[in-house]
This record gives structure tokens, sequence and C-alpha cells, in this order.
């Protein structure tokens, strides 16, 4: 890894690290959450150019996405690592102050797998200069924030105008994605697929009507799906620059390899092996509580946590409950400012496909999801929290889906369950649905 | 140039063209035929008379020829027993594209008493989650035993003018003027109006339907179905533009409609008022939320068989007297249907949330 030059940081800034330092410490012994997000809004005040001062000049990539920013950073974190120390905001915390604190612990020349709100990205990219950029896909979440996908894709294209020294590592399935990308000074293509295509059905570039059919998208304006250098082909393959690699790293479902595949290609670009890449990649077990087991209820039955917080992480986890022997499904659904106040979505997901399983409902919009899946023809039964579903659920071991805040708050008041040994792999045999 | 085209180009031929309603992944025969993999845009559940052979050509019958748009009338002659049915008249924009169109949705043979809900460009009008509606009045037909289809009419594509219920939704202001072009050029929605067909438009949809709305800067030329017009504002031209209105909202029809409280998601930056003098009268009074934004506290509009409203939610889903206010339009008096019991719940939990009696 390149020795960056040392690093010379104004007094501003060492007093703003002193404050994050201090407030964030303060806010972890008071119990308040783990103090990133106080502790670098203040820091941020104190020296407002401090993410440029600290981030610069070292190997950093970001990750952005509406889907799967958590998990990638994660893998990423874990590949770059192999080239020595890392620093990531591992908590979620993606906005200027969350990157923050984890660039200003040092030392101050690690490398920095970075996870970036989408509409935070150009901000801290300006500022951070990074030397990767992934991006991974563009979707409806949160509409009554007026989140416009084609706005979102618009700025990352005028970001990538002005990072002339900048690789961004894209997803070619995502047709406003690979309109993003397109304006930057370099590419990998990589393609992971794309489960939801509602929200690119109009080109990004011309307006008009996108074309599909199995091998690509294209517009009439001449925009069209790159051909990939690294693609996702089978449930445990991915093609590696003209070659087929085996790659099984543990986290389920063909979202989580997609993830794994463009993490890898972003780490090859700081000279890491792909081999080392996966290995390191392997046995992460989960993210932020996504993937793992909890104990839930009275019976303390175990119980697997999924998110899903927009249509499309909602196929992507149909994907990949399907992918195994139906189980009981707790659904558990808010609608909180974190989530978007307004849970209309949940009509554009395909929830007639859970059919077949025992479905229990329950969240503060419990009421809003039992009439979706009514009209699904999807029978279920509604109660008070998750715990009560858990006893009510008819077999010992189940899935959770529940979306932002219901996540996050059952994560608080579960205890993970202790892991098994060797669990049978969650992917399906090759030659299943590809 | 433009998306929509009345007639295909040679490159847009049909056997050419990509079926841009089929996702990427899984790949075709992944899933069972009659189910739909994740994402795609026809929502189409299996029908009880699919195994049926289907008869070509499709015998179709023409829309009833009803004088005047009024709310209350005779149902169409097919809800009343031994009614005749009209011979079908070709619709000449059908007729110009007839011989290269095979297998479209809209000309699937349907048997006569299967209820045609067409819902209109979901890619360009489906931002909100209004799709539920089709999926609200299918299975409400469903559940009472009778037939529904829904049409999806993916832009670009001509409307069919055979439909009983044209559904539009929601939509961002870019994908709302491309809907409103391909809408206007090919007035299918107007005819079937004047045919007795039923509208019920949401939102971006709202503003479509009526005679102009803003959008990038611009005003642009709605279908005219109700004498409404949209702007940003009403103040005068110094006022400084009204927020972008994003909320729950509660309002109370017009007694005429005979419906219990609405309910639903308002989320629109424009404003909505009907023009001296026209036909029809608003949707209802506002209980909380903004609605129309204009002084009277109304929300939407209603004139003969068209309804147009801000309420997402989907507001049939929550409002399923709403739904079967429609269903009766097209058919006539409809056996009731209690709930289904979730929608009692939802309904006791958002009044109790929203504060409205």
């Amino acid at each position: 890894m390149t020795t960056p030059v040392p690093r010379r940081l104004s007094a501003r800034t060492r007093a703003a690290l002193a404050v994050e330092r201090l407030a964030s410490a303060a806010s972890r012994r008071l119990g308040k959450g783990s103090g990133e997000m106080i502790g670098g809004k203040l820091a941020l005040q104190v020296s407002p150019h401090a993410l440029a001062e600290i981030g610069r000049g070292r190997p950093t990539a970001c990750v952005s996405a509406t889907n799967g920013k958590t998990t990638t950073t994660r893998l990423l974190a874990r590949a770059l690592g192999t080239l020595g120390p890392v620093r990531s905001n591992s908590g979620g915390a993606n906005m200027p102050p969350g990157v923050l604190a984890a660039l200003s612990k040092p030392p101050h020349n690690a490398a920095a797998a970075l996870e970036v709100d989408e509409m935070w990205l150009p901000k801290v990219a300006r500022e951070v200069r990074p030397r990767v950029v992934l991006l991974l896909n563009i979707s409806r979440d949160q509409l009554d924030r007026s989140n416009e996908t084609r706005r979102i894709a618009a700025i990352w294209r005028e970001l990538g105008a002005e990072l002339p020294d900048c690789t961004v590592v894209a997803n070619v399935d995502d047709p406003l994605v690979t309109w993003a990308a397109g304006s930057w000074s370099k590419q990998v293509w990589v393609s992971v697929g794309q489960n939801w295509t509602a929200d690119a059905m109009v080109c990004p570039q011309c307006a008009r009507l996108l074309h599909r059919n199995e091998t690509g998208w294209w517009s009439e304006c001449g925009l069209a799906r790159p051909e990939p250098i690294v693609a996702v082909t089978g449930p445990n393959e991915i093609m590696w620059f003209g070659r087929t690699i085996r790659a099984s790293i543990g986290l389920p479902g063909r979202v989580n390899l997609g993830n794994a595949a463009m993490a890898a290609a972003a780490a090859r670009e700081f000279g890491v092996p792909v081999e080392d890449a996966l290995a390191a990649m392997t046995d992460l077990g989960d993210v932020q509580g996504r993937y793992q087991e909890v104990l839930l209820g009275a019976g303390s039955r175990r119980a697997r946590m999924l998110l899903a917080k927009n249509p499309a992480g909602w196929v992507e986890m149909m994907e990949l409950i399907n992918s195994t022997p139906p189980r009981s499904l707790i659904v558990d659904f808010n609608s909180q400012t974190a989530d978007g106040r307004d849970p209309s979505w949940i009509w554009d997901v395909p929830f007639e496909r859970l059919a077949g399983r025992p479905v229990l409902v329950t969240g503060e919009r419990k009421e809003d999801m039992s009439v979706r899946l009514a009209y699904a023809d999807v029978p279920h039964s509604v109660h008070p929290n998750a715990e009560a579903a858990a006893d009510a659920a008819p077999e010992p071991v189940l899935d959770v889906v529940a979306n932002y805040t219901a996540f996050r708050d059952l994560l608080v008041r579960t205890t993970p369950a202790p892991r098994r040994p060797r669990a049978t792999p969650a992917l399906p045999a090759s030659g299943g649905t590809w | 140039m433009s998306l929509f085209e009345p007639e295909p180009r040679p490159h847009r031929r049909d056997e050419e063209r990509p079926d841009v309603t089929q996702p990427l992944y899984p790949p075709p025969g992944a899933y069972p035929a009659d189910e739909q993999p994740p994402g795609s845009l026809v929502r189409r559940a299996p029908q009880p008379d699919d195994s049926q052979p289907l008869q070509y050509p499709p015998q179709r019958y023409a829309p009833p020829q009803i004088p005047e748009r009024e709310l209350f009338m005779p149902a169409s002659p097919r809800a009343v027993p031994g009614g005749r049915l009209p011979e079908r008249v070709p619709d000449p924009y059908e007729r110009a594209l007839g011989e290269r169109r095979t297998e479209r949705a809209e000309m699937r043979a349907t048997r006569e008493s299967t209820t045609r809900i067409a819902l209109i460009y979901p890619e360009l009008l489906g931002t909100y989650g209004d799709g539920g509606n089709a999926t609200v009045l299918t299975q409400r037909l469903r559940w009472r035993g009778l037939a529904a289809e829904t049409v999806s009419v993916p832009a670009g594509e001509p409307v069919p003018t055979g439909c009983d219920i044209y559904l539009l939704g929601g939509g961002e202001d870019e994908p709302q003027t491309l809907a409103a072009e391909g809408l206007r050029r090919n007035n299918a929605i107007g005819r079937a109006v004047a045919g007795g067909a039923v509208v019920l438009a949401v939102c971006a949809g709202y503003q479509v339907i009526g005679e102009s709305f803003p959008a990038g800067g611009r005003i642009h030329e709605g279908l005219a179905l109700i004498g409404v017009e949209t702007r940003r504002s009403f103040d005068p031209p110094d006022a400084q533009l009204p927020p972008r209105v994003v909320g729950d909202i509660a309002i109370d029809p017009d007694p005429s409609l005979g419906l219990p409280t609405i309910l639903g998601y308002e989320n629109h930056g424009g404003r909505t008022r009907a023009l001296p003098g026209v036909r029809g009268f608003p949707f209802g009074r506002v209980l909380r939320g903004v609605g129309n934004g204009v002084p009277e506290g109304t929300d939407g509009h209603v004139d003969g068989r068209v309804i147009g409203t801000y309420l997402h939610g989907p507001v049939l889903a929550q409002n399923p007297a709403l739904a079967d206010l429609l269903l009766t339009m097209v058919h006539g008096s409809l056996p009731r249907l209690p709930g289904p019991p979730e929608v009692d719940a939802l309904r006791t939990a958002r009044l109790r949330a929203l504060q409205v009696r």
C-alpha cells in the first residue's frame, strides 16, 4: 500500500478531533449509542474542512447505493484489511459526521472503506477524494422524501466529471447506475443482476422507454449495457477478467455474491488479488445484525434477521427466503421517518409469492401490511410485537423480515443465538434459477 | 421524435421489440407459467378460465353508448339479466394496427363478463404504489365470484378503449409529462369515458386528466376529462411558492357519493382548482391534510364516472367503499362484500392515528 505523506493537520482540525473523541466517548458512556453521529457533527462544526484534511491522500473507497451499501462496505473493509489497517464506518452512520468519526481514529494513513448515503456522496467524495467509488444500484426508497431516482443518478454523474483520478466500479445491470458512471474517467463494469427493474424503465439520458432482453438493456439514444469485466454467473461462480472462479462467501443469496464481486473488483484497484479478497470476506457472519440469528420471544425461537426497506430490497429477500425450504416468516413493518412515512410501496412488492408458509405480521403499521397480504391472498396472523409472533409460530426456526427502524429496535431487544456448528449452505446448488 | 409513436417504426416491429415487461432475472421459465416473477409489470393473476381455448378473433363488445355522464345511471347492459350487448364497433386506431399486433394483452380473448381494469403506464405513473388500486378492484370482484382482468398498459403502447375501469397513478414531473403526451396522442380514455367507462386518477394522474398542469417549469396540456387546472400556486406572482404537501390526509366525501371518511397519503407540489361553471363537484372536504390546496378546503373532483383525487395509500386499499362504488358504476348493484376484516382493522387504526371520527 502506498505511504501517504505525513499528515499535518491544522490546529482547528486537531481540536475538532479532540471534540469528536470526547463527545463520542461521553455519548457511549451515557448509553446513547455508538456516538459516531454526535461526535462527528460537533467536529464538523469546529472544523468544516476536517473531512478533507483527514481523508485526503489515503487509499480510500466510497460505497453508495440504495440497497446493499452496508454489506458491501463491510466486505470491502475485509478485503482491504489484507493489506493493513482499515478504517470503516461499520456502524452504518453514512453521512459526513459518521464518515468523519470513522476516519478520525488513528493511524491517519490507514486505508478507508466508507459507506456513503446516496445524496451525500458528492459532498463526501469532493472532500475525501477517494481512489475508488462503488455504485451498486438506485431504486425508490422513502417515497415521502421525493427521492427521485434520476436526480441521484444525475448528481453522481456530475461528481464523476470532477474526480479525474478516481475509478468507478459500477453495476451494468442498473441503467441509472450505468448512466451515472458514464462520465467518470475510468470504469470497472460489474454485472450483479437486477431483480427490480420497475424503477429503471425510462432511459435516464433521453427519457424514452428502455428496451430489455435476456442479454441486456439499451435505449434508442445509444445508452446501453456495457460489457462487464466481472460478472456473477452462478450461485457460487464469478466471471473474473476472463476466467471463471469459484466464490462462496458465506452470506446467503445471490445479492450478496454480487456485493462481494463489487467489493473484490474495488479491492483489485488497490492491489488485492481476488483470491485473497474473497478469502477475507468469508465468514463475515452478519452485517449490523443482517443474516444473524437471534433468540426471539419467551420460547427463545431462533430467528434469522433480514432487512428489507423498499420494493427492491423485498424482492431480494424473497429470492433469498425462497431458496431454502419454507419456514415461518415474521414481517415487522414500521413507517417512522427513517423508514419513510408513506407505506404505499408495499403494494409494489409481489407478496403473492409468500403464500405457502406461515406468515406472522407485526410492527407499527401491521394493519397496512395485513391488508396488503389479504389482497395478495396470503393467509397470515397479526401480533402486537415480534416476540408474540415468534411464540405463535408453528416452528422453532423462522425468518424475520423487518424494515429499518423495526430491524434496529428488534436487534436492540434480542440476543444473538449461539452459532450452530457449520450450518448447511444457504445457497442452492448450481443449476437453480439463474 | 417522441416516445409515443402512433405507428410502430421499422425497428420497433413486434417481432423485434424486446419484451420490456419481463425482467432480466430470472430467465423465462424459471417460474411456473401462471406466476409472475418479481418486478414484472404484468400483474395478471391466474384466471379460472385460462384452461379454456381462446377464441380468435376475440369477441369483444363495444361499451354501451351512454348519452350523458351521470354518476348513478342504470348499469351497463350486461349487468342487467338478459341485457343485450351491442355489436362490437371497431376502433379505427386499433384497426390500423390490428394486422401487426399479435398476442397482446388487450387483444386476448376475454369473456363478456370479465371486468377489464386498465392500469395506465405503471412505469411512469406507478411511483407511489397506486398500482395497488388495480389489485384491490380485481380481488374485490374475484371474492364475489366475478371474473376480472388487469390490463397493464406499458408506456408507448396504445391504450385500449374496451376496458371498464381506467386507473392512473402518481409519478414525478418528467414521467408525468411523458404520460400526458402519450395519452393525448391516443385519446382512448376520452372515448372510453364517453362510452361509459370509469376513471380513477390519483395525484399526477389527477392533474393529467384535468385541463392543464405544471411540470419542469412549464404548463402542459392535460386530457380535459374533468374541468380542473393545476398550478404550483394560485397566489399572486410575487408571493412565495407554497411548500410541497407530504403527509396523511383524511377527507369527508361529498354526501351524494354515500361513502364513509376517505383516508390516504398525499405527496404533491401542485394546487388544483375547478374551472368556473364546470360539471361535477369536489370529491370531498379535507378533514386532515391539504388536498386541492384551495381556500374551500376540498380534495379531488368528480364528474360523472371520472374521479380525480390526491390520495395515495393506495386509496382503494384503505377505502374499500370507494372501490365498491367504482365497481357498482360498472356492474350496477353488487353483492355486499364485508371487509376483509384486515381492512376494518386498518381503518380503525388509521382513524385513531389521524384523530378523525
